[in-house]
């Protein structure tokens, strides 16, 4: 299976190497490197390159490649998804998943590759027992071991992993006990030139974040679970309950982790929430182009539209804009061509808008295609869908813990074309 | 600091060694100093020791020793923590020497009583295997006790140890089936997936293919086999006429409880968060269910192209393939494939693909409309992509074909030279389809020549001026005389068709064009590039009249203006299905290293009792009794047939004597070439009224009013009446003593059908003269020889024609050339007066024809016999498409190619008698191929693989020209010699 992982920075540099079976030369990353040169953008080189000798199955997270080298057939999604598995343990030990976090934790990153395959096949994935295993490291914790001499590896054995429940830690204790629910939904979503939608559907998630004691089994039941069509299961919950009752009955891990997530796909009905008129031309033979463009709420059920950002990557013939924000700020990169406007609330009496002029290479020829815009937005309290959890129950321990569900609505990919 | 007592100091050193590691610098060195740590009490300098130990214990494998003994204390620690982890870095530290104490090691574990060590000991048994193959007989009892296993901790690692070292003995998995499926779903999801790939590759070998019915309807139905199904009434209503439709006998499919078993429990892992295992049931699905319902992962498939781009990349990668086979399947899921302007260009490219491959009459107005705010993006690459799309729907979709005509013309108007070359390529293969209407695009692209610089894009206006001329006579010729003059400055390519272009017009047009030609061709003549320089001097004497001008000059009209068929356009997801789908060969549409091929559908269903466990008496029963009744209901296979015996007439006996044994023996028997014909008759008659039998039987079991009369034209009558045939052909061979007269030929049915069983000569081993009463003939089967994949199977008849028993046969001494092995035929214990046995055995003869000598012998005698192979018996068939025909004979030019002219004989003029005459003198298949004047076949030696590739072109009246490609130059020549034979004949 995997054989070996390299991590390479966007500068081309391998900083960190892991070998599963025996040595794999470094030099299988030229291989690498050079799809890499080849490709224009970043995320543009191939997730599987062949090679002579091995293959090499890439995901590019956080600016880092990590590589990792398979001698044999595989399925690639395996190990992309466990490539994927390990950013995401990382982002978990460290906050967040950078070059220097990992040069710096480099023992503790060693060791978490080491619990998380054995032999190349994966051992231990979940993070609640890689946390048994080994210890995150936070500052209180470096104090602490420098003084005291002591270590991050956990002193007693982990027995999550021998238990019925694998994704539990064993002997959780907490004072205030508190398991809170954040529903998110993210619209994805092209609306064509004239305003109307192409397609549009929702994915949505359900994160969870509980500090329980021992071990409590929770039922979480719906409103309306008929929405809830395809949904993908944190290996937690019941299936045959949920099948049956179309209620989530789960034993949860201890901390954060994702319940579930959906998709609302674009044969139902999708309320778009905000609006944008926009006016972008570029005229035949001079240097000028107009920009405007305005942003309205439309189907919010009253709630604000907030944190609005709109980018906007201009044809390349753009040599500057001028342009003038009756809310908000707005940059232009005259390098990368990329305009920002950073909007913040919509205030529906007072449509924020952005207009102006654009200027145009002398001479250069008017660009074929106007720009795609490109909107981020949340809105809070409010789940596009519909979905509105009904209750949550415990069962198996004897305290009342302290309940709480929060819904958010945001843009995904949100694309509107000129 | 290594040296030192306190644990923290060596703590730190531990940590700057590991970071040296991880930085790909060489600690090595130190390997002393860190080995005697192993023993140390602190956990986590212990694991920095084991980390340093499993990464540089190859290197240094007699210092390495020192640390076993602390593991093999380890091993027995009452805590089975640190008893698994001392397995684990005792089998990871990869040391030849202590290959006995690993194999003791993983044996204690396996018996283990905590699940963890075991499933410890099944991650080892890989480690083992790479690093001593040899240990692989002792590994595999492991892995059977450890499959045994029933905790789901265990199960995925043991499937993966059973991946990796032994794949091939699926008989292992027969018992622990039913209960790997009940366990699947509580599995950690890496083991799932594994399990999940495994299991499809063992349902292929046990279970029918429950699409049998339905894909013979839609082949018939509906040629191009296009147009799946999956509105359910629509779907209900065809199923019932493709029964109907299809064998008389054939009842319908019912789906083994095991294999329903397999699909049912896969089905909620669909909802994993685990994209790969999500993908394995997808492909699980779509190799192994029911069309029916195959529709049940689109959503989940759907649902993945959210995640990262390498998810992405991967996931549409199949689900490109799958709309090619499935398009129904994805069609409500069209808008979610739409292309962002944030997505990677190579996300972009596959996303339009299945878009492509999802377009049909319906949608393509919508799906034209999206492709058309493609073309203005700025990406070019993907433009590019997108016009080549849009010329696939027009070729696919013939009522849109004006519309993107006129589409991709405006683009010639647009800026950005890549944009106009690609339409220019791609109008050039639209116009080929219809070249008549529209000149005046060939005119507007005439025009073009000017401003585009593409070479690809001149080249193909160049070849369409220059192959419709006729349709525009006057600007042809300018439109060369101003290439003329830009001659010297163009790419080969270009260059190429200019000459081409000269050609044509000079054979329409002299009257116009002669200088230009000649000048044209002056210049080609001292041009650098060769090809160039062959070009014109080929074309020179072609078309200029000259006083010693070839035959070959009469016919350059014929040779430059042939009618060409119009390209097609295809997707390069077309032949990729073959593979499994979601496995890295298919990514790459090559074979990976250790890749299991997926095997074909059984034709028979093997004993589904194989799978039954000891279960208490009272359920074994029962299920017993289910299985009898399903084999009941399908009489058409030998086994159930002998159970309904009663109910079958007198022709039936030969069926019932036959025993289960020839359902599988029949794949192995052919028939004669030379027919009798009388006897096929009768016996075809015998077939057809076997065939009303069966059919009223039919009739009275399932009630069903409706069952038409087959026509007897329908291939899969012919497919059924076939198989029975051989049945009979195998009992009549048993039955009849002296059976080498028997030759019968089945080979009319067999033409639609694509097995490529041949047909069996037999040659006599030993006369019953010579052998005292003991006849011993041979034959080539033309099956793999099982044990041996080198080996060539040669069927052995023995009869013993006196009246005393033979006791003993078997062989002895076999006298080989060097390199020949001989895999010997079980002994014959005993052959009774006047009966007769069927024995096959195993020669490789290294891709030879030297005979292969050895003795017969019986308790009494014994007999000098040899076998010698015909060179056509040496390979066997190998199934490839035209084109890879065409890239491989392409590498077999020169002196490995060998082509002889021939006169075809009285019987064989046409395409079928040609192909019958070729399969019988060797062992090829049929390549599919685009012109009738063609027929080509390929197969590879068996014993060394070596492609063999076979091209009977015919000509006028019964000329035709065999053409051998194979690297061994002594086969080619000798097939030659025979293929020639046996069409001359």
């Amino acid at each position: 299976m995997i054989h070996s992982l390299f991590l390479v920075n966007s500068s081309g540099d391998i900083f960190l190497e892991k070998h599963w079976k025996s040595v794999v030369s470094r030099s299988v990353c030229d291989y690498f490197f050079e799809a890499q040169e080849r490709a224009s953008e970043p995320e543009n080189v191939p997730p599987v390159i062949p090679t002579p000798h091995h293959y090499l199955i890439s995901v590019l997270r956080h600016r880092i490649y990590f590589v990792a080298v398979i001698q044999s057939e595989v399925p690639p999604l395996f190990v992309i998804e466990f490539l994927h598995r390990v950013v995401d343990t990382f982002q978990d030990y460290f906050g967040l998943c950078t070059e220097a976090a990992i040069k710096d934790n480099v023992v503790v990153v060693y060791e978490l590759l080491e619990e998380m395959l054995d032999n190349g096949f994966p051992l231990a994935t979940e993070s609640n027992i890689l946390k048994e295993l080994i210890k995150p490291p936070t500052i209180l914790r470096t104090v602490v071991n420098t003084i005291t001499g002591s270590t991050n590896v956990g002193e007693q054995l982990p027995t999550g992993q021998l238990s019925v429940v694998p994704w539990r830690r064993t002997g959780v204790k907490y004072t205030n006990n508190e398991a809170y629910f954040d529903v998110v939904e993210e619209i994805d979503a092209i609306i064509d030139k004239s305003g109307s939608t192409i397609t549009a559907e929702i994915q949505g998630v359900i994160d969870a974040c509980v500090k329980l004691t021992g071990m409590p089994d929770l039922t979480l039941s719906f409103m309306n679970p008929r929405l809830l069509d395809d949904v993908s299961f944190h290996p937690c919950v019941r299936f045959k309950r949920w099948e049956a009752e179309r209620i989530l009955s789960f034993i949860p891990p201890d901390g954060n982790f994702r319940l579930l997530s959906y998709h609302v796909s674009s044969q139902n009905l999708v309320a778009i929430p905000v609006y944008v008129k926009h006016n972008i031309t570029f005229r035949e033979g001079s240097s000028q182009g107009r920009f405007e463009l305005t942003l309205g709420p439309k189907q919010t059920m009253g709630k604000a539209v907030e944190s609005v950002l709109v980018s906007s990557q201009l044809p390349r013939g753009v040599l500057n804009a001028n342009l003038n924000a009756s809310q908000g700020t707005y940059t232009f990169d005259p390098v990368t061509k990329l305009l920002t406007w950073d909007v913040g609330k919509i205030n529906p009496q007072k449509l924020p808008s952005l207009k102006g002029s654009m200027s145009l290479q002398a001479g250069a020829s008017k660009p074929d295609e106007n720009p795609t815009i490109i909107i981020q937005f949340k809105i809070q309290q409010m789940a596009i869908s519909g979905l509105k959890v009904n209750r949550l129950d415990m069962y198996g321990e004897k305290y009342k813990p302290f309940k709480g569900i929060k819904y958010m609505t945001k843009a995904g990919k949100f694309q509107v074309r000129t | 600091m290594l040296d030192s007592n306190k644990d923290s100091l060596k703590l730190e050193a531990m940590k700057r060694i590991v970071a040296m590691i991880a930085r790909g610098k060489n600690a090595s060195d130190l390997f002393p100093a860190v080995v005697k740590n192993v023993a140390c009490k602190n956990i986590e300098v212990k694991k920095l020791v084991y980390v340093y130990l499993v990464r540089y214990a190859e290197e240094q494998q007699d210092l390495a020793l020192l640390s076993i003994s602390t593991f093999q204390r380890g091993l027995k620690d009452p805590n089975q923590l640190i008893r698994a982890s001392a397995l684990r870095v005792l089998s990871s530290i990869r040391v030849t020497i202590i290959v006995p104490i690993m194999m003791l090691a993983i044996k204690e574990a396996a018996s283990d009583m905590s699940p963890y060590v075991r499933k410890t000991a099944a991650h080892a048994i890989p480690k083992l295997y790479s690093l001593d193959p040899e240990q692989k007989d002792q590994l595999i009892e492991v892995i059977e006790k450890l499959l045994a296993d029933k905790t789901t901790l265990v199960a995925g690692s043991v499937v993966m140890a059973f991946e990796e070292v032994c794949p091939e003995r699926i008989d292992l998995i027969h018992k622990n089936y039913r209960k790997l499926c009940n366990l699947l779903i509580d599995v950690e999801e890496w083991g799932q997936v594994v399990i999940i790939n495994m299991l499809t590759r063992y349902a292929r070998t046990q279970f029918l293919n429950p699409n049998v019915n339905v894909k013979s309807d839609l082949i018939k139905s509906n040629p191009l086999g296009e147009k799946a199904f999956y509105g359910s009434d629509d779907e209900e209503g065809k199923e019932e006429k493709a029964e109907a439709a299809a064998l008389a006998k054939r009842k319908p499919y019912v789906m083994d409880p095991d294999h329903r078993l397999l699909l049912r429990n896969t089905k909620p892992l669909l909802q994993s968060r685990n994209a790969a295992v999500v993908m394995a049931v997808a492909q699980l699905y779509f190799h192994l269910a029911p069309k029916a319902e195959v529709g049940v992962i689109a959503k989940a498939l759907v649902r993945l192209m959210r995640s990262h781009s390498e998810v992405q990349y991967v996931v549409l990668q199949n689900v490109a393939t799958m709309t090619i086979k499935r398009r129904g399947m994805f069609e409500p899921y069209l808008k979610s494939f739409y292309i962002r302007s944030t997505d990677p260009t190579q996300i972009k490219i596959l996303k339009l693909e299945v878009l492509t491959n999802l377009a049909n009459e319906t949608n393509i107005s919508t799906i034209l409309r999206e492709f058309q705010t493609y073309i203005k993006s700025m990406d070019k690459d993907f433009v590019a992509a997108t016009i080549q799309a849009i010329g696939r729907c027009a070729t696919n979709i013939g009522e849109v074909r004006d519309t993107c005509l006129n589409g991709l013309v405006q683009l010639l108007s647009n800026r950005d030279e890549l944009v106009v070359a690609e339409s220019v390529v791609v109008i050039k293969k639209l116009l080929q389809m219809q070249p008549e209407q529209h000149s005046d695009i060939i005119k507007h692209m005439a025009k073009l020549t000017d401003n585009i610089q593409v070479p690809m894009a001149r080249a193909s206006i160049l070849w369409l001026i220059g192959e419709y001329c006729e349709h525009v006579p006057k600007i042809a010729p300018d439109v060369l005389r101003k290439m003329a003059k830009t001659f010297t400055n163009e790419e080969d390519i270009v260059k190429l068709q200019i000459i081409n272009l000269a050609a044509k017009l000079y054979l329409t047009n002299s009257k116009q064009t002669k200088l230009l030609t000649q000048y044209v061709l002056n210049l080609a003549k001292y041009d650098q590039n060769y090809d160039i320089r062959d070009r014109a001097r080929f074309i020179r004497q072609l078309i200029v009249p000259t006083d010693k001008s070839g035959a070959l000059s009469k016919y350059a009209k014929k040779l430059f203006l042939a009618l060409k068929p119009a390209p097609v356009l295809e997707s390069p997801f077309k032949d990729r299905d073959h593979f499994q789908l979601g496995s890295l060969s298919h990514l790459l549409n090559a074979k990976a290293g250790g890749y299991q091929e997926l095997p074909d559908w059984p034709e028979t269903a093997p004993d589904p009792s194989v799978r039954n466990v000891e279960v208490p008496e009272w359920t074994k029963c029962s299920s017993r009794e289910k299985r009898k009744e399903k084999k009941v209901e399908k009489p058409f296979y030998s086994d159930s047939e002998e159970e309904s015996g009663p109910t079958e007439s007198a022709d039936s006996e030969s069926d019932s004597a036959s025993g289960s044994g020839s359902g599988s023996e029949s794949e192995e028997s052919g028939s004669g070439s030379e027919s009798e014909e009388s006897r096929e008759e009768s016996e075809s008659e015998q077939e057809d009224k076997e065939d009303e039998e069966d059919k009223r039987k039919k009739k009275k079991k399932t009630d069903r009013g409706k069952v038409k009369a087959p026509a007897v034209e329908s291939p899969e009558r012919f497919f059924f009446i076939f198989s029975r045939f051989r049945f009979l052909i195998l009992e009549v061979q048993r039955l009849a003593s002296d059976s080498c007269s028997l030759r019968t030929s089945c080979r009319r049915w067999h033409k639609k059908t694509i097995a490529p069983s041949g047909s069996v000569k037999t040659y006599e081993l030993l006369h019953r003269i010579t052998g005292e009463g003991l006849g011993v003939e041979y034959c080539f089967s033309r099956q793999p020889f099982s044990p041996d994949a080198h080996m060539v199977a040669v069927q052995i008849m023995f009869t013993n024609n006196t009246n005393a028993e033979t006791k003993n046969l078997h062989v002895e001494d076999p006298k080989l050339q060097s390199g020949m092995r001989i895999k010997e035929f079980p002994e014959i214990e005993l052959l009774p007066p006047g009966e007769m046995v069927t024995v096959v055995m195993g020669i490789d003869f290294c891709d030879s024809t030297q005979a292969a000598n050895f003795q017969l012998c019986t308790h009494i005698r014994k007999f000098f016999v040899s076998i010698q192979p015909p060179v056509g018996e040496l390979m066997m068939p190998v199934f490839m498409t035209e084109n890879e025909f065409k890239k491989e004979q392409g590498q077999l030019m020169g002196m490995n190619e060998i082509s002889e002219k021939l006169t075809l004989g009285e019987k064989c003029q046409n395409e079928h008698g040609i192909v019958q005459r070729v399969t019988s003198a060797a062992n090829v298949s049929r390549v599919p191929c685009g012109s009738d004047k063609e027929c080509r076949f390929a197969g590879k030696t068996v014993s060394s693989g070596i492609l063999v590739l076979v091209t009977v072109a015919t000509k006028e009246e019964r000329a035709a020209q065999l053409t051998v490609n194979c690297e061994k130059m002594v086969i080619g020549t000798m097939l030659v010699k025979d293929i020639l034979q046996a069409l001359t004949q």
